[in-house]
């Protein structure tokens, strides 16, 4: 049986409106952020450029799409529908009418769907990931640039090992499917989570150490909140069972942080010892200040400028690594929707079909494009102060 | 100078040491071991075969024995029987010793490819030099597209050339390869017919044809970055004193550009361009495996699938090497081309 076609200008416009949901958030959020800019500080400062804009608009595009995803999508991103095996754009599906908008790909699933749920993977995974790698990267930087000395000798030294690996052959041996039956995704899993609670628990410590009524109370919450986490990612043993992660996300996760984070440790160790010589923390110095107290109070919040904007990029660029992951096929499932597994798939097949090849590779270029463009306007605003 | 030079080269092979040791240490796992063997045997072997495999061929000795062994430092032991005391070569297709000998890396053997079954000297460096080749075709795109697009933009600040080169420059660096291979084969292959989508006919001869869509692809990654890195360098430039000077003397703005300007702007780049060695080591291993051309990359892929041991290491090795040498050639031209910049 041949399948039913629509033309192609009603495929834009069922595209369109199948991101309905996007459109109204989109629109609130944007109108809500446009009318209170003023008050919005470095934020509302986007919306005084173009690419600001842009960057912005971009970006919470792809965020809303992963929220709204089972919403956007007509189909379940792993159903195969035989009828529709490599259809073209604009195929109907005659059991229910609906549309595969981007046609289907060699196992018959909507290519539309796939790559809206792929949303839902590269934004949970890259920014997570990017957080951890900052958390990391700040705990040592900071000590690593505020003393010198054998600390920054030896940590620049393991960090200058790991970036001296192409990244590639980092991954082809740390996500290898014979990896998981061995310890080793498990341990750095449990030392680099391990960074945000100790990072957490010092920044209150050392701020709030003569206040018994406030410490104990943040101290707790992130022991709680932190060990809760801590043992669901790393042991799977979350008693409430809410938090879970499958073992290849894991060893992907483990990956891209380890692979990212020497990179923040080198920014925060520059910035550090920059602006460890500036008057005020002499001052603070001089009150006797701790030296954590220094770095996590005086000095990070004085470096917040270059860190956002390199979370920016740093995004996009984990974005970009979880897509090479895909692409040769390392960690994430075969039948996975994520962007890179699904630009695999299709390369193989150029000859004979290109419509599976191009949502997926036009959502990663745009995504990383818009956090580009945001990092961009982000240093331009910043450098205006 | 010469001091530094030394430090360098000195840390330089304590990081290949420590490097080799981690991806020694990584490829030796137990699950890695096992895939080796299962690869290495005919279908349906049973466990004890595989560990008899394992053990006769050596990979059951001491770890650290046998990293000497790889390393050189080490003599390396041929296999014995039991049963019989007779020995015999680990691997016939290598021409393995069958007395000990000291035969590492130090000595310059890099071992045998389970893979390739021959040496790992004679897989690899046909590889690199195909590779080389690809690599210099893509430098000699990239760094002049990029230092022009660069000092174009950077030229006059905010102009609209600016603006669109800038978001242009963006726009590339958004785009890595295994994107910008795709969407270029779609374009000039699949619709236009132009160029062929597979590189696999270069290794017998280059040509336009076969060569243009893998050299692109992995130009265009790096032209956003350098470009934008000559442009943020020319804008400094540009707003020195003595370009002011310049101008006012009554030069032209294209002399100032192209006498006065240029020279000092690129200096920053060619930090730049060194440090991409690193980025363009991955590019290549996306793109050779999107174009089917058997380089570098290729084999690091056939290499790490297979858990070819020997020659993943001499893979790894390599790049290391490539990485580190980049660096030190990068800050030691930056000393000489900037005189500003003395090195301790």
């Amino acid at each position: 049986m041949q399948a039913q076609y629509i033309g192609a200008s009603t495929i834009i416009l069922e595209v369109l409106w199948r991101f309905w949901p996007v459109w109204v958030a989109l629109a609130i959020v944007m109108g809500a952020s446009f009318l209170y800019k003023k008050k919005l500080a470095l934020y509302g400062q986007l919306f005084d450029s173009g690419v600001g804009i842009a960057g912005v608009f971009i970006c919470l595009f792809w965020l809303f799409t992963a929220i709204f995803a089972s919403t956007v999508s007509p189909f379940d991103p792993l159903g195969q529908i035989p009828i529709m095996k490599d259809t073209l754009p604009g195929a109907i599906e005659p059991q229910s009418g609906l549309v595969y908008l981007f046609g289907g790909d060699k196992l018959a699933r909507d290519v539309f769907s796939r790559m809206v749920y792929g949303s839902q993977i590269v934004l949970i995974i890259a920014p997570a990931a990017t957080g951890f790698a900052l958390m990391v990267g700040i705990t040592l930087g900071l000590p690593a640039g505020y003393y010198g000395g054998k600390i920054d000798s030896i940590l620049s030294f393991l960090a200058n090992l790991v970036l001296a690996f192409p990244v590639i052959l980092l991954f082809y041996l740390l996500v290898t499917p014979g990896i998981m039956d061995t310890p080793i995704p498990y341990a750095l899993a449990g030392v680099f989570f391990l960074f945000p609670i100790i990072f957490f628990c010092v920044l209150f410590w050392t701020r709030f150490k003569n206040r018994p009524d406030r410490i104990y109370i943040l101290l707790g919450l992130t022991l709680v909140i932190g060990g809760w986490i801590y043992l669901g990612l790393v042991f799977d043993r979350d008693p409430l069972h809410i938090v879970h992660i499958d073992p290849n996300q894991l060893n992907i996760f483990v990956a891209v942080v380890f692979a990212s984070s020497p990179g923040v440790f080198r920014i925060v160790r520059g910035l550090t010892m920059d602006i460890k010589t500036r008057d005020y923390v002499a001052a603070a110095q001089t009150r006797g200040e701790s030296p954590w107290y220094i770095m996590l109070w005086e000095i990070l919040p004085n470096a917040r400028g270059p860190l956002i904007v390199d979370a920016c990029l740093r995004i996009g660029y984990t974005t970009i690594l979880l897509g090479t992951l895909g692409y040769f096929g390392l960690g994430l499932a075969p039948e996975s929707p994520d962007w890179g597994t699904a630009i695999k798939d299709a390369s193989r097949l150029l000859r004979s079909f290109i419509h599976p090849a191009l949502p997926p590779t036009i959502a990663l270029m745009s995504f990383v494009l818009g956090l580009n463009l945001l990092a961009d306007s982000l240093r331009e605003q910043s450098m205006k102060d | 100078m010469f001091s530094f030079i030394i430090r360098r080269v000195g840390t330089i092979m304590l990081t290949m040491l420590c490097l080799t040791l981690v991806v020694f240490f990584l490829v030796n796992l137990e699950p890695n071991l096992k895939k080796l063997a299962i690869s290495q045997t005919e279908m349906h072997t049973s466990a004890e075969q595989l560990e008899s495999w394992l053990a006769n061929h050596g990979y059951r000795q001491n770890f650290f024995q046998r990293y000497g062994q790889w390393l050189g430092v080490l003599p390396e032991q041929p296999i014995t029987d039991p049963a019989t005391g007779n020995t015999t070569q680990r691997f016939s297709f290598c021409n393995d010793p069958t007395v000990p000998t000291f035969s590492g890396v130090l000595e310059g053997d890099f071992g045998c490819s389970t893979k390739f079954k021959t040496t790992v000297a004679a897989k690899l460096f046909p590889a690199l030099g195909a590779t080389g080749i690809l690599m210099l075709c893509v430098l000699a795109v990239m760094v002049p597209v990029s230092l022009l697009i660069g000092v174009l933009a950077g030229m006059r600040e905010g102009s609209r050339t600016d603006r669109v080169l800038s978001v242009a420059s963006i726009a590339s660096t958004a785009t890595p390869e295994y994107v910008s291979g795709v969407i270029f084969t779609v374009i000039f292959a699949s619709w236009l017919g132009w160029l062929n989508g597979s590189a696999a006919s270069a290794s017998q001869g280059i040509t336009f044809y076969n060569f243009t869509l893998p050299v692109i692809t992995l130009a265009i990654y790096g032209i956003g970055y350098i470009a934008r890195m000559t442009r943020a360098s020319m804008v400094e430039v540009m707003t020195q004193q003595y370009i002011r000077t310049a101008r006012l003397k009554g030069l032209s703005f294209k002399s100032v550009v192209v006498k006065h300007a240029l020279r000092n702007a690129l200096i920053a780049p060619f930090t730049v361009i060194m440090l991409q060695f690193p980025w363009l080591l991955t590019g290549v291993v996306i793109v050779e495996v999107m174009f089917r051309y058997q380089g570098f990359g290729y084999t690091l892929v056939e290499a790490a699938g297979n858990n070819d041991i020997d020659l993943l290491l001499g893979c790894s090795l390599v790049s290391v090497f490539i990485v580190l040498i980049t660096q030190l050639i990068s800050d030691v031209g930056y000393a000489f081309l900037n005189p500003r910049i003395r090195v301790q």
